[in-house]
């Protein structure tokens, strides 16, 4: 067993209140850290002379999403089939709700929903049979089950479809019905592999509207991998891996300092007054190139307002360049997304996404 | 974990074979295509050779065997796409021992393969073979037995396999020399010594040949039933413990 740093969250709050100085924010931030759900102890996962994932450390704070970023055959799913007992660790420790990942399986995936990079419904069964089985197995009882199914049907809006067959069912149906099944069971942690890998992007965004009113709704901590630099925006931290090794951790906005501040280039009717007024003004100091003033701010989307009313001089040309995610991953990698290499099992699931495409 | 639970999993993934097996209609009846074929065509075709014990009479108790192999080989090996693609791989990761899954898993193999034997039997009537309720009782035992043992080593061949590419090979390798060498199309007796090997090695020869002498009665016995029976029952539970052992052991 973990130990657990025991403090109430109500003592904290009237702790700092009385001294009055720290934001809730804070206080919130400070609560959910005393609360690790997920440990993970210098993780090494070999395939024969191959490590998938060497040395990795870290931990997932209860109500987080934490999100895992990198590209294909980084070694993320090897770390979620450790986390949730699929693969035995070559060495180290990962601790879940507490439990130890091989010394207590049963614990361990009882705490656990996972919704898995490929399909994993029964696509020749109805909606309801698929979460009832999925409910009987987990050994929920029955009127929790038909309760949580009805909420969780609810919540994913698929309780009018849900005495249809799967295979009727379009990609986002499917994916949304995997999520709602990781959830019978009360899980504390939600594992999403890939959510929204092979949907197009419009059903991308509305898998995610639904992610995030689960949120909302349930306090749930989500673990997410995705290789969708966008998509790892939604996260409260993210943990950047390549090749087996976690190379970044921080919350998004941290990450993208790492890269540089935003950049505003300004196109004026008189540059030098222009270049002179934000200087006086705002005190930064700014370059100038051939036609165009380039400044550098740290919160652009606030600044360009301020810019725009304190300046006299008419602009013609206004554009602010923000660093990603992806310009993040190219700093520290010094390459972009690495392309997947096909084995054997690759094409057979490529294969199953052209089947599940064509129906 | 306790036993109740894992009985309520083994339940979940014998329901689950059943409800699959009946959702999808139109394959029942493409299913019984083959051994109708193989009945009718071939039997019609074999009682033109002259000897009065080939025939449709014959073989019937053979392509009842024939339909409890294919479909209960057929129902095994689909694990590893449902590993891989489908409500297996959920299952592997829910808190319900692999025994539990493995035993499950044979079961309903085993219940629809005794399903589409029945469908066969059913046709009886129409090539003189007389059915009372005893016979009925013992034939449906049998046929589960036999339907159990090979869905048991089904899969012990499917656990470790990790792509369908492999399927071709347990066709080519296991499934029609099992079928060829259990006596289901001509008699096993006066066969050479080599083949006489592999035919008794053959977990379906026994139960082809329970099916026959309980179907035809004993003049076309070739072991005696207590021996027949006897085998498979060994047979049976030496192949679901290895299939559970491995099962267990498969990450």
């Amino acid at each position: 067993m973990l130990l657990k740093v025991a403090i109430k969250p109500t003592y904290i709050i009237e702790r700092f209140d009385s001294c009055g100085i720290y934001l809730v924010g804070d206080i919130l931030r400070l609560i959910s850290m005393s609360n690790s759900i997920i440990r993970v102890e210098n993780l090494v996962k070999k395939f024969n002379s191959f490590e998938a994932v060497s040395d990795v450390s870290f931990e997932v704070f209860e109500g987080e999403t934490f999100g895992f970023l990198g590209p294909n055959g980084a070694g993320k799913t090897t770390t979620i089939n450790a986390l949730v007992t699929i693969a035995k660790p070559t060495s180290g420790k990962a601790y879940l709700n507490g439990f130890n990942v091989v010394e207590n399986p049963g614990d361990v995936r009882r705490s656990i929903g996972i919704v898995f990079q490929d399909p994993s419904l029964d696509e020749r069964l109805t909606a309801i049979d698929n979460l009832q089985f999925h409910g009987i197995i987990y050994n929920i009882d029955k009127q929790t089950r038909n309760k949580n199914i009805a909420t969780m049907l609810d919540m994913m809006k698929l309780t009018e479809r849900q005495n249809d067959l799967v295979r009727t069912f379009s990609g986002g149906m499917k994916r949304r019905l995997e999520i709602a099944r990781g959830l019978i069971h009360e899980p504390k942690v939600l594992f999403l592999d890939e959510p929204t890998i092979g949907l197009d992007p419009q059903t991308r965004n509305y898998i995610w509207t639904y992610i995030d009113r689960l949120k909302e709704r349930t306090g749930l901590t989500i673990f997410l991998t995705t290789h969708y630099m966008d998509e790892a925006e939604n996260c409260d931290r993210i943990a950047i891996i390549d090749e087996g090794k976690i190379i970044a951790l921080d919350t998004p906005e941290n990450l993208k300092k790492m890269v540089g501040e935003n950049i505003i280039t300004l196109k004026t009717e008189d540059n030098d007054k222009a270049k002179k007024e934000i200087q006086d003004k705002f005190g930064i100091s700014l370059k100038q190139r051939a036609d165009a003033i380039r400044l550098e701010v740290s919160d652009g989307e606030k600044f360009v307002p301020k810019l725009i009313k304190e300046t006299t001089v008419n602009i013609d040309y206004i554009s602010l360049w923000k660093p990603t995610l992806d310009d993040v991953f190219l700093k520290l990698t010094g390459r972009a997304i690495r392309e997947e290499k096909a084995d054997a099992s690759e094409q057979m699931r490529q294969r199953s996404r052209m089947w599940i495409k064509r129906r | 974990m306790n036993i109740n639970h894992n009985a309520k999993g083994a339940y979940v993934i014998w329901l689950r074979e059943l409800k699959r097996y009946w959702v999808d209609k139109p394959r029942i009846i493409s299913s019984l295509a083959q051994p109708l074929l193989f009945l009718f065509i071939l039997g019609t075709g074999l009682s033109r050779i002259g000897s009065s014990k080939l025939g449709i009479e014959f073989i019937f108790p053979g392509i009842i065997g024939m339909t409890l192999l294919f479909t209960s080989i057929f129902s095994a090996v689909s694990i590893v796409w449902d590993r891989e693609f489908g409500f297996l791989k959920e299952v592997l990761v829910a808190p319900v021992s692999r025994t539990a899954v493995a035993i499950g898993k044979a079961l309903g193999g085993a219940s629809v393969a005794m399903i589409q034997g029945t469908l066969i039997l059913l046709l009886a009537p129409f090539i003189g073979v007389v059915l009372n309720p005893i016979i009925l009782i013992k034939l449906w035992s049998f046929m589960f037995l036999i339907a159990f043992s090979i869905n048991s080593l089904g899969l012990i061949v499917a656990v470790r396999m990790k792509t369908m590419e492999g399927f071709q090979m347990v066709m080519n390798f296991f499934l029609f020399p099992m079928f060829l060498l259990s006596g289901a199309l001509f008699p096993i007796t006066s066969l050479p010594g080599w083949l006489s090997y592999l035919v008794r090695a053959n977990p379906l020869t026994y139960g082809v040949d329970l099916l026959r002498q309980t179907l035809l009665g004993p003049h076309v016995a070739v072991f005696s039933p207590y021996f027949d029976l006897g085998f498979l029952i060994c047979f049976a539970i030496i192949a679901i413990s290895v299939a559970v052992i491995m099962f267990r052991t498969t990450e």
